[in-house]
């Protein structure tokens, strides 16, 4: 028996206040009705003796002081899971909106997950062949890792992550289940129907779970999307063994429903606006990536974010940053002379990539000859400054060589057709034929045995 | 009977308990039926603030809070090594025993293993006047490191009963101490000591020894003292955590506390694995053996990474009470400086720049200023050195958590994300960083290194600065156009860039290098400099000594040299010679 609560005390944007509450607990979720009909659910975000405030996900639209019923419910914030969820299409909030009705289970997880054990953790090792040369060559995806995309608006990173989704999945070991979970936070339609295509001609599509919060779906829902979301990978990746790919877009979209419900509680605002947990809510968010000791599954994170303004030292991506073990940013430039993908590999980096490449792994000149690319096309960005200065003609040989080793690097290396799904072996390859065009002596960042090995020196353009 | 007191409103991981509730400040408190462990941080006549180190969810006002008496304090006994505490010192492989993959909350464990036996060797007799710090017993804590039981800090008398050597848990009684008034006391090995509160010690000494961390550009150019304090600033993927796992791994210090506060999970689960496999060059024991973790990763919750830096510099002051050089990791500083703004976000505090507390910066000096060298309490001699990284928002050195660090510490390690980009690691940049105890030190490096020391670091500064300042005309004008001695600078600057500056933390010779090797790599880059400026005024063009590999040759000199065939630099010498007769043979 619950007892319903009639009437608010106060409303304020997506938030409401009860009075007279009896037994509320923190975090717990509340069923408000409407007029008798139409029903949304709430979370407790302050609650005081006989007080409580209430964070209602759908919005507070048509709400009076006196017309609604509130109802606690008695436990936090919670999903039915079972395996049946993949091929499922639900909203924001873990509700099912593809029309199979409810997830018949008795296994139900609180959404906002527990801190994983550091101890408990398996470092993560495996690396996962992406086929995209700037990505396996440069920044090596990790099974396990949390990688997000810096993207802008207007730049391809939609097709790069439905690309990557399709490579990655047809990786060798197909005896291992592998499963994506796909969250979208204030996305556009058409975005949304981008991936759902996406994943159906790649035909993995039975192997997805969506999680939907569209563009003019409640702005609050938002906020809880990406737990569900990890809360359903953790569920199939640690309980039913499977490696599972998370793909979060836009997470720009979930700070900034962070702020707005922020600034409504009358929060004291940090940088730009955002909270001052920023940092903590993005923490609980990406840290829910890994592997567990002793369990055949992984969760690995792709999370997309758009920079405002293509800034990079904007809140959002900066904290992300410091958070995540690496980030793929891609490059307005790169994409408009049609390089595609458009990434911009200096400011990119995977920080697992070390220990999950080389002997036994990939191959062993792959960490010298990525640390010597990085440095080499470092140096292609002094030559074009100088360029610009002093013209073209005027650069010194080695500068010249340099300006062309850093055209063929964009064109070759870094662009790829949308259908090229490259081997190590081919990546690595291309790379020592770049570095080919430039002389031994500028190569200090690999081993003289190596170089012995692999470097071929180019005669003039062949 | 403990006070108590009813919850009356929750708030993120901050409860207020109504009424006056005679909690004192600072108190340690069990909140809930689910006893999570919390902290009294506020007290006014009608209001008690509370914050907890654990999630609140499912907290309900009404509810019951436990006062224990006490300030939140750590154990301090044998078995903090090779440890894994989280900010609270609970050690999270007991919590994984409990509680399996993940951290539950309102776990009870016992910091530290009540029931293993030691082997202890008493080192008091009865009759022995003791006070604060006096070593009353000797246990092998690790194979590395012998722990020494002291008498607590604020206790004198004189030893009445000891017990024989032989084997004793932490909580047995090992002696029975006399007061002044007669009254007795057991000591056990066990002591508890509360975190906000500095160890007490006899007297600070000045900077005189530095840390010898196997890194040239830190041990060369911008030295950290024993008992110095450093910090490590620098955007993401800049190298701080890397940089901070080097020192870590190859320092000289006897003991390392490393605190993870608020960083990745997978990054502590790195330090365990790696640390737990490599051996110490200094004693041959695992790097574990001298080392404790704090792990309080970044989804850990927020009070806890508060409290977790001052976990760690407690544990590392009992350790320097004992006369060990102890350093400590704080990864990163600005993750507790957040820590702080969302606690007094949730107070409603008034903020002061970006939205920080106005205390900011007398927490931080207070932080860094637990650091030093000491004469202890027993009279032997201690010191806690703290490098502390520090992550600023978007790269930019002018926020206020490294502004206020600035101030208060006197090693400052700038990572450059230009240099991050080319790879070039560690990215410390050699124009930004300093260091202001290479004066005192200059004394020591005179002694133990080479009488040279300090003048072959100086013409190096001063290589690398010249460099820079000539870079601009290059950026306009570009290199050809430039006299050959100043084209000169460039390349030799070149080779001190990739030759010296440059290490590579993954290559077995490379990722520590002794200061023996440092010096004679420095003597010889200053000798080919030498040697090459008399070849540029007999009027040797640059493009003549380039044509020679004489310059590759040195900078290769870090892999080709191993660290235990220094007699090979003498090869090196002569090939220099060898350039300079045939440049001059052959353009005479």
């Amino acid at each position: 028996m619950s007892i319903e609560y009639l009437g608010l005390s106060e409303i304020n944007g997506p938030l409401i206040a009860l009075e007279g509450v009896q037994d509320a607990s923190y975090e717990e979720i509340v069923e408000v009705t409407i007029d008798g009909k139409k029903k949304e659910l709430g979370r407790i975000i302050e609650c005081y003796e006989d007080k409580a405030v209430i964070q209602v996900f759908g919005g507070t639209d048509n709400m009076s002081l006196r017309n609604t019923h509130t109802k606690l419910t008695g436990h936090p914030m919670e999903i039915a899971l079972s395996p049946e969820i993949l091929g499922r299409t639900f909203n924001g909030i873990g509700q099912p909106i593809d029309g199979l009705g409810e997830v018949e289970s008795d296994i139900h997880r609180n959404v906002n997950g527990q801190p994983l054990n550091p101890v408990m953790r398996e470092y993560p090792r495996n690396y996962i062949r992406t086929g995209f040369s700037a990505i396996d060559g440069l920044t090596t995806l990790i099974r396990g890792q949390k990688l997000p995309i810096f993207s802008g608006n207007g730049l391809p990173h939609d097709q790069l992550a439905a690309q990557l989704v399709r490579q990655a999945s047809l990786g060798e070991d197909s005896d291992e289940e592998f499963a994506i979970v796909f969250a979208a936070m204030g996305v556009k339609h058409d975005v949304a129907e981008f991936f759902r295509r996406a994943f159906e001609e790649s035909g993995v599509s039975e192997h997805v779970t969506m999680f939907l919060n569209l563009a003019n779906d409640p702005v609050v829902e938002r906020l809880i999307t990406p737990r569900v979301a990890l809360t359903a990978a953790e569920y199939l990746a640690f309980e039913c063994n499977m490696h599972i790919l998370v793909i979060l877009t836009d997470m720009t979209s979930f700070a900034e429903a962070m702020r707005e419900v922020s600034s409504s509680k009358g929060e004291i605002p940090s940088r730009k606006g955002y909270p001052g947990y920023l940092y903590s809510e993005l923490a609980t968010i990406y840290e829910r990536a890994g592997i567990v000791q002793g369990i055949n599954g992984s969760v690995t994170q792709i999370p997309i974010l758009t920079m405002p303004n293509d800034d990079i030292t904007h809140p959002i991506p900066d904290l992300t940053g410091y958070i995540t073990e690496g980030q793929i940013v891609l490059d307005r430039v790169l994409n408009g002379q049609g390089v595609y993908p458009p990434i911009n590999v200096l400011p990119s980096l995977s920080r697992l990539m070390k220990d999950g490449i080389g002997e036994g792994y990939t191959r062993g000149d792959h960490q010298a000859l990525s640390n010597q690319l990085f440095s080499s096309y470092a140096k292609v960005g002094d030559a074009r400054a100088l360029a610009s200065v002093i013209g073209e003609d005027e650069l010194s040989p080695i500068d010249k060589k340099y300006l062309l080793f850093g055209k063929a690097f964009e064109e070759r290396f870094v662009g790829q057709g949308s259908e090229d799904n490259r081997t190590i072996q081919t990546t690595l390859d291309i790379g020592w034929e770049l570095l080919g065009m430039l002389p031994r002596e500028e190569l200090d960042r690999i081993d003289t045995k190596i170089l012995d090995q692999y470097y071929k020196p180019q005669t003039e353009e062949a | 009977m403990n006070k108590t007191g009813v919850i009356y409103g929750i708030n993120g991981p901050v409860v207020y308990l109504k009424g006056n509730t005679e909690f004192k400040m600072a108190e340690m408190v069990y909140v809930g039926r689910e006893r999570l462990v919390g902290e009294i941080i506020g007290l006014n006549k009608g209001r008690t603030t509370i914050q907890v180190y654990e999630e609140t969810t499912g907290i309900k006002p009404g509810e019951l809070v436990e006062g224990t008496g006490a300030p939140i304090s750590v154990m301090l006994a044998p078995g903090i090594l090779n440890n894994i505490y989280d900010g609270i010192e609970r050690p999270l492989s007991e919590i994984a025993k409990d509680g399996g993959a993940y951290i539950n909350r309102g776990t009870v464990v016992d910091s530290l293993d009540m029931e293993k036996l030691w082997k202890a060797h008493m080192t008091v007799k009865p009759g022995t006047r003791v006070s604060g710090g006096t070593i009353i017993c000797e246990v092998q804590e690790t194979t590395a490191i012998l722990h020494k039981v002291m008498v607590p800090p604020d206790m004198e008398g004189t030893i009445v009963k000891v017990m024989p050597d032989g084997e004793y848990t932490i909580r047995d009684t090992i002696a029975v101490l006399q007061h002044d008034d007669g009254s007795e006391q057991e000591l056990t090995m066990l002591q508890k000591w509360p975190i906000r509160v500095p160890r007490p010690t006899r007297k600070r000494y000045p900077a005189s020894k530095p840390l010898i961390t196997g890194q040239r550009i830190l041990d060369t150019l911008f030295p950290i003292a024993k008992g110095g304090t450093a910090a490590v600033p620098g955007g993401f993927g800049t190298g701080k955590t890397m940089t901070q796992h080097q020192i870590a791994k190859w320092s000289d210090a006897d003991i390392i506390i490393y605190i993870g506060c608020g960083e990745r999970g997978n990054e502590m689960t790195q330090v365990l694995e790696e640390f737990g496999e490599l051996i110490d060059p200094k004693t041959g024991n695992p790097l574990m053996d001298r080392t404790a973790l704090i792990a309080n990763t970044s989804n850990m919750p927020v009070a806890a990474r508060e409290a977790s830096i001052y976990t760690g510099i407690t544990l590392a002051e009992y350790y320097r009470d004992m006369g060990y050089d102890v350093a400590i990791m704080a990864d990163s500083t600005s993750r507790w400086a957040e820590a702080l703004r969302e606690l007094s976000g949730r107070l409603e505090e008034m903020p002061a720049e970006e939205g920080f507390p106005a205390y900011l910066a007398s927490r931080l000096s207070a932080f860094y200023e637990r650091a030093g060298l000491m004469l202890n309490l027993n009279g032997t001699e201690g010191s806690v050195s703290i490098i502390g990284a520090v992550s600023p928002q978007g790269g930019d050195f002018s926020e206020p958590v490294t502004q206020n660090t600035k101030r208060f510490v006197r090693c400052f390690w700038g990572l450059d994300k230009s240099l991050a980009y080319a790879r070039h690691f560690p990215a410390i940049h050699w124009l930004t960083s300093y260091s202001e105890y290479t004066s005192d030190l200059a004394p020591w490096y005179k002694d133990h290194v080479s009488k040279d020391f300090m003048d072959c670091r100086n013409r190096i500064m001063v290589l690398l600065n010249q460099e820079c300042s000539l870079m601009e005309i290059v950026k306009l004008i570009g290199s050809d156009v430039l006299p050959d001695d100043q084209k000169l600078v460039l390349e030799i600057a070149r080779v001190i860039r990739l030759g010296f500056l440059q290490q590579n933390a993954f290559h077995p010779d490379d990722t520590c290098v002794p200061m023996e090797k440092q010096m004679k790599m420095m003597q010889i880059i200053l000798y080919l400099y030498d040697k090459a400026r008399a070849l540029i005024a007999l009027n040797m063009p640059m493009s003549v000594l380039k044509s020679e590999n004489i310059f590759e040759r040195v900078i290769a000199i870090k892999y080709d040299v191993p660290n235990n065939q220094l007699e090979d630099f003498e090869g090196y010498r002569e090939e220099i010679d060898a350039f300079y007769e045939r440049v001059l043979e052959k353009n005479a």
